[in-house]
């Protein structure tokens, strides 16, 4: 910093000093004075256990777009202070005052995990600091009861990735579902907003049935669902659960009789462990791989060869976390002090280069975007059109909206 | 629920019974015999279905898959007895829970650094990926029917072994009284390291039978330990026929309560142990302490 030649010199100061003086000789870049101070962002996100690929992922694609911003934010370096959340909710509250209080970190990213996200949104929240964007977790509270001026997420809220399949089931003609899932809020939340939108076109929901989380026994419920016979199933499960439900309900026959629907959670990042299983099966997600538009391709191939592999829909939510970063602590000129300015920044922006395609942020700082519909094909999301354009969470009860 | 429903639910929970007992036999009988608490017990499964995903990639075929995972996981168990479990016979079960435990994560770990934390799955074979219709909506899946079947086969295995062998006597009479066994000149400490090598292969050829029908991924042994340790407590600690009615009460309690009782459908089967040891605090078939 500049400052730091008129304020009391220390050693290392001096030294750091006359080593860019000397840089400035040799090279003579006129702005080479000294080093700005990095922006320090600090990332709480899972790296062990049952949401490490997601962990992975997000990072990945939030380092993708800041490398493609140059590693430098309105001319101060990127440093990254990184913690597993290990996606425990009891650890949350001290691994976010650590980053927030004393590594003074000034942009919080994180997390994967609901529960996590809960604790993190309520501290940083209370506190007006730092700037917090939420790459994942998609409780619905964290953007209604829960919103604050200074979070925001990249990501979904679980009433938007049930909702819209509400309508896929009606307009598919069926009459009348059964619901399926984990009893936790999660699940609840989901199945209620399909649910919920399914029964305002006319349909039944025969009914809610609740498996213990995180159990993966299905034999009892799908012969339960065999009885029921209803038109359509409406299920989520995640990783494991999603890939013994879908066999297991291939195998018990059901499939070919009564179809599956559900949120893209269903066969996301599982659908080559399901094989056969879940080929036809429809669901509806804010991003498809093979979604042919140019910004997604170029996403692709770019993360491809960063780093090796595939990219997923975490990785598209790491990466747009990262424009966002970017946009506001451009917007401030890099004076991250600013945090209200920085969130103002953000307030209804709309981000033309997702690969998702372009999706606006709501007054709740919730993405207003677009839901595909696919389904499986081979082991690959097929898009098979627009099941909601444009579609904002409800976001009751935040103050924001 | 009609009779059809019922029979049908009763069809599951007999499935599940059998599936759990292959699971809790191995528990029961380390417990059993040797005395040795093996928390490990659910990691070993994990580990069973791990090399079932990998062995039946590599060869094709689920059948080579359980030949050579049984031989390795026999490998593994005499290993991991002769290196660490064989130090612990005299102390107490408190050193026992910590070592075994310690054990779980050095699997979990190895399973991370071996195969990833990517979610898998393994193939039904190809002679057995039929299914019969079992009502106008449902189908049974053939393969479902050949593990009850695998588990029956088992059951009678370890009841011949035990009851009828000489080796089997060997290791009752080690059970009931050490000291006496090694002066009749049976060399328990090699007989020990056989039988935790059983419990581990048990334990793994579950993981690998269930593979098919189940997802192979990080953590999928952890539910499946505690739902060994209620069969066996139920059962009588040690009694491989108590495993089985342990494991046979447990899957009808826990099929039938999700049915019936959606709510507390995760306390049924707790609810069942609970009951069984008020009325025999041994448990079904377990020797009064």
């Amino acid at each position: 910093m500049l400052t730091s030649f008129h304020s009391r010199p220390g050693r290392r100061r001096f030294l750091a000093g006359a080593a860019a003086a000397t840089a400035t000789v040799l090279a003579p870049a006129p702005f080479v004075l000294a080093r700005p101070a990095p922006i320090r962002i600090g990332v709480l996100l899972p790296y062990s256990g049952t949401y490490a690929m997601l962990g992975t992922a997000i990072t990945d694609g939030m380092k993708l777009s800041l490398a493609q911003a140059g590693e430098t934010l309105a001319g101060r370096p990127v440093e990254y202070i990184i913690v597993d959340s290990e996606a425990s909710p009891q650890q949350a509250p001290q691994n976010t005052r650590k980053l927030v209080v004393r590594d003074r970190v000034d942009v919080l990213v994180g997390p994967v995990h609901s529960g996590v996200a809960l604790a993190m949104a309520q501290i940083v929240g209370a506190r007006g600091a730092p700037l917090m964007i939420i790459p994942n977790a998609g409780a619905d509270a964290l953007t209604r009861e829960l919103c604050a001026p200074n979070v925001f997420r990249s990501s979904f809220s679980n009433w938007q990735t049930g909702y819209p399949c509400g309508k896929v089931m009606a307009d598919d003609g069926h009459r009348s579902i059964v619901t399926i899932t984990w009893r936790y809020a999660a699940g609840d939340e989901i199945m209620g907003a399909g649910a919920e939108h399914f029964e305002a076109l006319g349909g039944r929901v025969i009914k809610h049935i609740r498996v213990p989380f995180p159990d993966v026994s299905f034999q009892a419920h799908l012969s339960e669902i065999a009885s029921l016979a209803p038109d359509a199933v409406f299920a989520f499960f995640s990783g494991g659960g999603a890939v013994q439900f879908v066999r297991d309900y291939a195998a018990a026959g059901l499939k070919a009789r009564i179809p599956l629907y559900g949120p893209g959670f269903l066969t996301e990042g599982v659908a080559g462990a399901q094989g056969e299983a879940a080929d036809g099966i429809r669901s509806t997600m804010h991003y498809v791989d093979d979604l042919d538009i140019p910004v997604n391709r170029r996403f692709r191939d770019a993360y491809r060869d960063a780093y090796g592999r595939e990219a997923d829909v975490f990785a598209v939510q790491g990466y747009d976390t990262g424009t966002l970063i970017a946009r506001s602590a451009t917007a401030v000129d890099g004076d991250t002090s600013a945090v209200g300015d920085m969130a103002a920044a953000l307030e209804g922006i709309r981000l033309e280069g997702s690969p998702r395609g372009a999706w606006q942020m709501s007054p709740a700082h919730n993405p207003t975007q677009t839901f595909y519909l696919r389904d499986v094909v081979d082991g690959r999301h097929r898009v098979l059109g627009v099941a909601a354009e444009a579609l904002a969470d409800p976001a009751t009860g935040c103050t924001l909206a | 629920m009609d009779l059809a429903g019922f029979l049908v639910q009763l069809l599951n929970g007999v499935q599940a019974g059998f599936l759990l007992f292959l699971v809790a036999s191995g528990l029961t009988l380390v417990f059993g015999i040797i005395g040795v608490i093996n928390l490990a017990h659910g990691a070993f499964y994990m580990i069973g279905a791990y090399l079932a995903f990998w062995l039946t990639g590599l060869t094709g075929s689920l059948l080579a898959a359980v030949v050579v995972g049984v031989a390795v996981l026999v490998v593994l168990g005499i290993a991991v007895e002769r290196l660490a479990i064989g130090f612990l016979y005299n102390r107490d079960h408190l050193q026992q829970v910590l070592l075994t435990f310690g054990l779980i994560l050095v699997l979990d770990d190895l399973q991370r650094l071996i195969w990833g934390s990517d979610f898998h799955s393994v193939p039904v074979p190809a002679v057995l990926s039929g299914a019969v219709a079992l009502t106008q909506q449902q189908d049974y899946p053939v393969y479902r029917l050949f593990v009850s079947a695998v588990c029956i086969a088992v059951a009678l295995g370890l009841f011949v072994l035990i009851q009828r062998t000489r080796v089997g006597m060997a290791i009752r009479a080690a059970a009931s009284n050490r000291e006496m066994a090694e002066a009749l000149g049976i060399d328990v400490g090699r007989l020990f390291t056989l039988v935790f090598a059983l419990g581990v292969a048990l334990a793994g050829f579950a993981g690998m039978v269930a593979a098919p029908i189940s997802a192979v991924y990080p953590g999928m042994g952890d539910r499946i330990l505690i739902l060994a340790f209620v069969i066996v407590v139920i059962g009588g600690i040690g009694s491989v026929k108590g495993a089985f009615a342990g494991a046979m009460l447990v899957g009808i309690a826990d099929t039938f309560g999700r049915v019936l009782v959606p709510e507390v459908a995760s306390m049924v089967m707790y609810g069942v142990m609970a009951v069984v040891l008020l009325w025999r605090p041994q448990g079904l078939f377990g020797r009064p302490a």
